[in-house]
């Protein structure tokens, strides 16, 4: 990625709770309607979240959460507030949102490629990451 | 005179009111506006760092029963 280009907002997905899931979305939308390019890198538990049986299915919240935690989520989502992956999917559509695989967690979770679901791009190893990082921003999720 | 195209992003949270915004924007004309109506209070000071990031200007801003209403200029 040249200089002249905008650096990408760059973020780790680790946790695969929906309340984290669900910031990161969030954010990377954010991102698109500004026209800043995202680039995502699932590691672990968030990419156990993008199995393609799995995506849709609904995730726990942080421990922290606790029950009064759990009563607000629901009322977001009563009130119409859309899941993660469709906030990723709306993302995608309106801006730049690269999203891959950590190949060391597909081997961790013993998962292939084509177990996941169509929003993950492909897959990166640590050096791909930072290469396609550049010089943005990195946030751990 | 420049037309007006009315986005209704009422009842939308955070970031819907600026994605919808981001996406609707394409589909005016340069010069034209886009008026968006939005009841999340959080969007008062997305919509004036949209406007600035984008370079699409923030030429209204009212509230009216609770109702944000944003109107921005296509660049």
């Amino acid at each position: 990625m040249s200089d002249e280009e905008e650096q990408p907002i760059n973020l780790v997905l680790f946790s695969g709770t929906d309340d984290k899931l669900q910031a990161a979305a969030v954010l990377t939308a954010g991102a698109a309607a500004l026209g800043k390019p995202v680039h995502i890198f699932l590691q672990y538990w968030a990419l156990d979240a993008f199995r393609a049986d799995r995506i849709d299915k609904p995730l726990p919240l942080a421990p922290e959460a606790g029950e009064a935690g759990q009563q607000a989520v629901d009322r977001m989502r009563v009130a119409g507030q859309q899941s993660w992956s469709q906030t990723l999917r709306v993302a995608k559509e309106l801006g730049e949102v690269d999203i891959q695989a950590c190949s060391l967690s597909m081997d961790v979770l013993g998962i292939s490629s084509d177990e996941l679901d169509p929003l993950v791009d492909g897959v990166e190893g640590v050096a791909a990451f930072y290469v396609n990082a550049g010089t943005g921003q990195v946030v751990f999720i | 005179m420049a037309s007006t195209t009315i986005l209704d992003a009422r009842g939308l949270k955070c970031p819907m009111p600026i994605v919808k915004t981001a996406q609707q924007i394409k589909a005016v004309t340069r010069g034209d506006l886009l008026e968006v109506l939005s009841t999340d209070p959080g969007s008062v000071a997305d919509f004036a760092a949209w406007s600035r990031s984008t370079g699409n200007e923030l030429v209204g801003q009212s509230v009216e029963d609770g109702v944000y209403h944003f109107v921005l200029r296509r660049k």
